[in-house]
């Protein structure tokens, strides 16, 4: 018997070592929006004054959920993003699979882009979406230029083949303004 | 005496009060372990031909296979009982070419018999599947069926846009006339089944394939989702309603119309608050901005029975419900919830009741 | 005088003679001791009664989930378990029982235990690979198993069809894991069908030629081949599965030109002859206890051969009455519905020689014939429901709901779990020694049998009510609510009963009555040595004379002699008329079949997470098999003749 216990042990230590629990949660009920504000965001790397305000950047509980991640991915496409950023490649709207990022790469950057709009063609989705749902759609477009673990970031889709898919994209450590303030860029 | 018996009706009518009600009572546990349910939601209460046909395939099958059982079975105990010996210890070994040979005859026949009958159930089988499969006759009502996670996409297609109409989760075909109906899905298989109507038909992403029935009994028909589907495979009903083909005709013009403007104060703010809010993310009314088609079609939400894929009354104490947390009602649906004021939800509430 | 005293030398000799090489045989046969000898033992006993026990102990995990799933469905909206939890559920049940019960149980458990032993040798042939494959095998089940507790469970139904199973629609892990549970399992069954085969075909007794080999082993052979062919489907599939969405292949996405229907093809190309590799261990051993229970011959040996062999075949030709409800053209459908009726012949066939059996023989009624009986009396309703179901029309009606739900509990638990106990009832004196207690036998069987059909039974009718499958809740207009209680409550008394007979076991274990090497008088070889049998099984390998051994054998039946007992060396005879042909060597015990399941198992682990853990991983796997393999400079077998001795 205890022979049989160490082998089922031995197991569970190898499989518990390659698991993050976290990546398979389904979160089916949402925190009501407005747990959150925008004014956490840090928006531009300019700050006025010496030291940075001391607000931590905002995280982001749904990216380490595939779940989560791929409900992103599915918003991303009803939404119609890929009208403007088709597919994450870019077309009216700017690529989202670089390493380039006009306004912050941070969850909390892309969150407030999204709710907040941005010039030149970027609509808000203030109060048209759920914030959980403006949360998944976040972290899919970090998944979109590999920013995400390759195992909670989506797979192909089935539909045209028109890139490779998130989970093997390669990380594009980003460029422009992120969330931190103060930090060189 | 006779003011005793004065009334013998009376009496007679006050006596069989009680049992009347116990007979209610068990009619209504009845319900709960007969095959046959109320609702038109059953194999075995077909209310179309090509259910009818199946029904009665059924029933010769089931006759034959039961038949079949207890005989096995009899045969079976007659046996046991011949032969069982109660002896504790293993008894000596038995040889018995004689009693052996009689039995080759009866295993040689009743494999024939099996095999007699089970090219009859073939035949039975395939002339029935012959009749429910057909496809070939003439149509004179076509529905486009397409399943998504977790409702049912309703269209009516027509060469003229202005004539096609687009509805969900509820098929309205006319009494009598043949339906074709063809289906595709635009996520995972789904299986369209309405006991009472015909059989299964799965709904498969890149296969379109096509099947017909004609319901001869006027009435609202339950149907449901069979094929495992996800999260919500469990809320994913749909409702056909047969009705006359004047009524079908009535239906099909409203539909065909323009959603109906809001009249009152309430339901213009309760248009407002449509269009500033989540709903116009994915739901499409015609006549205004709203012409999202990643949800139901809403232009005219109020003519329907249900809402959410068949799980609730379509009335507007279920509807505010759903509208603030569908994720209660149908955990993993993909309507998100609404963090709606109550002035706002009202309206809402009222302004869709009020899309006829 | 003087002749009874040389008489006697003669005897004391020969006892002496026989006493050496008893010790010699069990010096040579003896299971290694110790930590580590657990894992190098590759002895056919040991490695049958581990499946078994593993099996059996996944059993009563799978049983925990029917539970919970009829907690869940007693009462109509009821939120003790979420859509996401009762997914997982009823995904890790019906793979759990498919693929780490049954087949485990019935193909691998009592076909490793008990093949050699009627074949009349001391091991299996490739007695490592038969250990690689427990290993495996356990690999697989924990790796489901781990997974659903955390939360890794699979939830996309035990046949996972794409796209729902796909990567769009099964984010995260979850499939994966159910895929590679499949490819272990599948690889250990495979595994054990070569090792099974080639005894069968090479290790049977002088004298047990094909016309003589009991019916057990034919079905096991039949079996044996079934695997070889099916299997291979479902490993292929389940791969192809991984690799969509693994690495983004494209076979089951129809944008793409993949096929979801492809998926489905493959799977029930395995899925249907699974049914009868899940069926005919049962048959097998029906056959066998009512030949001993009814104290003669099988009626019937070649038609039920025959008919054992035509199952084998038409099972693979009737995978399309899975799928009625995909649209499929009429013509090819008719063609399954056909082939799919024409089973309930041979099936029929079976059930009228076992009438015919019973009928002129003397029934012996004790508990193995109580559960054979039960048996008939359920696995019955899901026979003959089945040519229902095979009708295109009424399938299209039922399938998908809980008259399938019905059937196929009627057909599995009739055919497979009630004869597994009849087996376990007739058999566990072999294994363990000890005789069952009756009146706990008793009370099991009735436990178990009122409570399976007042759980199954109701499913019929629900179905027919329109009930679909794998819902985790319904509404309580539906009216589904009374027969789905009553099924809730024969769970409570199904698992009772499986209750009892884990006390009985484990009672009798400890207590129970000695059973002596024979103590049905049956006239199975497993039943020429001693109870349990010793390490090298028979002291001496014993010879046939017809298809019930014992009972055939002639007063002085001859004896094999010849056989070194100073190593692990076998008999091979002919495949067809078992006349020796030459002596092999058994290869013994040895711990790589354990280091290369676990190489094996990390690399199919790995793959899940990352596709270079194949190409890495095959890296030990050579290594364990080098090692496995790696010639060992064992002397020549001496030149002895072989031969048979009165």
């Amino acid at each position: 018997m205890i022979r049989i216990c160490s082998v089922v042990l031995f197991f569970f230590a190898c499989a518990g070592g390659l698991v993050s629990c976290k990546r398979e949660d389904r979160i089916l009920r949402q925190p009501p929006s407005g747990a959150y504000t925008l004014n956490a965001v840090q928006v531009s790397g300019l700050n006025p004054g010496i030291h940075s305000t001391d607000v931590p950047p905002p995280t982001n509980m749904y990216q380490e959920s595939a779940y989560a991640v791929s409900e992103g991915q599915k918003l991303f496409n009803e939404y119609n993003c890929s009208g403007c950023h088709a597919h994450g490649g870019g077309g009216m709207g700017p690529p989202l699979m670089d390493n380039y990022w006009i306004y912050g790469s941070d969850p909390g950057n892309i969150f407030a882009t999204i709710m907040q709009g941005r010039p030149n063609g970027m609509p808000s989705f203030r109060n048209r979406i759920p914030e959980y749902q403006a949360w998944e759609i976040v972290a899919y477009v970090r998944s979109l230029s590999g920013l995400l673990p390759a195992d909670v970031a989506p797979s192909r889709m089935d539909e045209m083949d028109v890139k490779p898919a998130e989970s093997s994209m390669p990380r594009q450590t980003p460029i422009g303004i992120t969330g931190n303030p103060g930090s060189p860029q | 005496m006779i003011g005793q018996d004065e009334n013998p009706a009376r009496a007679l009518h006050k006596w069989p009060r009680f049992p009347k009600i116990a007979k209610r009572r068990a009619a209504g546990v009845l319900a709960n372990f007969s095959a046959v349910m109320p609702g038109g939601h059953s194999v075995l209460d077909g209310a179309a031909s090509q259910g009818r046909h199946i029904e009665r395939l059924f029933s010769v099958l089931f006759f034959v296979c039961l038949g079949v059982y207890f005989l096995t079975l009899l045969f079976f105990a007659i046996g046991g009982r011949r032969s069982y010996n109660p002896a504790e210890k293993p008894l000596p070994i038995v040889k018995t070419p004689e009693a052996d040979a009689v039995a080759k005859w009866w295993v040689g026949s009743a494999v024939g018999i099996t095999t007699v009958l089970v090219f009859v159930i073939l035949v039975l089988s395939i002339r029935t599947g012959m009749y429910v499969q057909d496809v070939s006759a003439q149509n004179s009502v076509t529905v486009k069926l397409t399943g998504h996670q977790w409702w049912w996409e309703v269209t009516y297609p027509d060469s003229r846009a202005d004539q096609t109409i687009f509805t969900a989760n509820e098929i309205h075909v006319p009494v009598g006339q043949r339906i074709a109906v063809l289906t595709n899905s635009a996520d995972v298989i789904h299986s369209f089944w309405a006991p009472s109507i015909t059989g299964k038909r799965d709904l498969i992403p890149g296969y379109s394939t096509a099947f017909s029935f004609t319901v001869d009994r006027p009435g609202t028909y339950r149907g449901q989702c069979a094929e495992f589907c996800g999260l919500q495979h469990a809320h994913m009903g749909f409702s056909v309603v047969a009705e006359s083909p004047e009524d079908f005709e009535a239906w099909r013009q409203s539909q065909l119309t323009a959603a109906k403007e809001p009249e009152s104060a309430l339901t213009r703010s309760g248009q407002g608050v449509f269009l500033t809010h989540a709903c116009v993310m994915c739901h499409a009314i015609s006549g205004t901005t709203a012409g999202s088609h990643v949800g139901p079609d809403l232009t005219h939400f109020a003519s329907r029975g249900e809402i959410a894929a068949g799980l609730l009354p379509n009335n507007p104490g279920s509807l505010a419900g759903w509208i603030l947390d569908p994720q209660r009602i149908k955990p993993g649906t993909t309507m998100p919830p609404n963090n709606l004021s109550g002035e706002d939800l009202e309206a809402l509430v009222t302004y869709l009741e009020s899309l006829k | 005088m003087i002749e009874t005293r040389e008489a006697q030398i003669v005897e004391e000799r020969a006892v002496r003679v026989r006493q050496g090489e008893r010790e010699r045989l069990a010096r040579t046969w003896a299971h290694p001791a110790g930590f580590w000898g657990w894992f190098t033992n590759v002895s056919h006993t040991a490695i049958g009664i581990r499946y078994m026990v593993t099996s059996f102990i996944f059993f009563l995990l799978g049983g925990v989930l029917a539970a919970l799933m009829r907690l869940q469905l007693a009462y109509p909206e009821q939120h003790l378990l979420g859509p996401d939890r009762y997914n997982q559920i009823f995904t890790v049940h019906g793979s759990t029982m498919i693929f780490l019960v049954v087949v485990p149980m019935m193909f691998q458990g009592f076909g490793v235990y008990l093949v050699p032993l009627m074949c009349g040798t001391r091991n299996i042939a490739f007695p490592r690979l038969n250990a690689f494959s427990y290993y495996v095998y356990v690999g697989g089940g924990l790796l489901l198993w781990i997974g659903l507790l955390l939360n890794i469970g699979a939830d996309a139904g035990w046949f996972a069809y794409p796209p729902l199973s796909g990567p769009q629609f099964s984010p995260g892990k979850r499939v994966d894991f159910w895929a590679q549970m499949i490819t272990f399992t599948e690889v250990s069954a495979m595994a054990v069908a070569v090792c099974l085969a080639t005894t069968i075909l090479r290790y049977r007794a002088p004298g047990m030629t094909l016309n003589r080999m009991p019916i057990f082993l034919w079905e096991k052979l039949v079996l044996s081949l079934m695997v070889m062919f099916a299997m291979p489907a479902v490993m292929v599939v389940s791969s192809m599965l991984l690799l969509d969405r693994l690495v983004g292949t494209q076979f089951f996405n129809p944008a793409e030109a993949g096929d979801a229907l492809l998926y489905q093809h493959l799977f029930w190309f395995f899925g249907h002859p699974e049914v009868y590799i899940l069926f005919l261990p049962g048959a097998a051993i029906v056959s066998t206890l009512l030949a001993a229970h009814c104290r003669r011959e099988i009626f019937g040996y070649t038609p039920i051969v025959v008919s054992v062999v035509a199952t084998g075949f038409l099972s693979f030709s009737v995978w399309v009455h899975h799928m009625f409800a995909t649209g499929l053209p009429q013509t090819s459908e008719s063609f399954f519905t056909a082939a799919t009726l024409m089973i309930v012949i041979p099936t029929g066939t079976q059930f009228f020689c076992w009438i015919a059996t019973i009928w002129n023989g003397r029934l012996q009624f004790q508990i193995p014939m109580l559960w054979v009986s039960g048996f008939v009396a359920t696995f019955l309703v899901g026979g003959l429901s089945g040519p229902i179901l095979a009708s295109v029309p009424v399938d299209t009606q039922v399938h998908d709901t809980y008259f399938v739900v019905a059937h196929f509990h009627y057909v599995i638990i009739g055919g497979s779990i009630f004869t597994m106990f009849a087996g376990l009832y007739h058999w566990i004196p072999k294994m363990g020694g000890f005789l069952m207690n009756e009146t706990l036998g008793k009370i099991h069987f009735w436990l178990f049998f009122v409570g399976f059909n007042m759980t199954f039974f109701p499913m019929h009718i629900l179905g027919l009510r329109g009930m679909p499958r794998r819902i985790y809740t319904y509404p309580p207009e539906m009216h589904w609510s009374g027969l789905n209680l009553l099924a809730s409550i024969g769970a409570i008394f199904m698992a009772a009963g499986v209750l009892v007979f884990v006390w009985n076991f484990l009672q009798s274990r400890w207590s129970g009555e000695r059973a002596g090497d024979n103590p049905w008088g049956a006239g199975g070889l497993e039943w020429a040595t001693t109870s349990p049998p010793p390490e090298y099984n028979f002291l001496e390998l014993p010879t046939v004379n017809g298809r019930e051994a014992l009972w055939d054998a002639a007063p002085n039946q001859p004896i094999v002699v010849g056989l070194r007992s100073d190593i692990q060396e076998l008999l091979v005879t002919h495949s067809l008329d078992a006349e020796p042909q030459l002596k092999e060597k058994s290869e013994g015990h040895s711990i790589w079949p354990f280091l290369a399941a676990i190489a094996v198992s990390l690399t199919f682990v790995g793959s899940i997470f990352n596709a270079w853990a194949v190409p890495i991983g095959a890296i030990p796997v050579i290594a364990t098999l080098v090692g496995w393999l790696w010639p060992r400079g064992s002397s020549p077998p001496a030149p002895e003749v072989v031969g048979k001795e009165a």
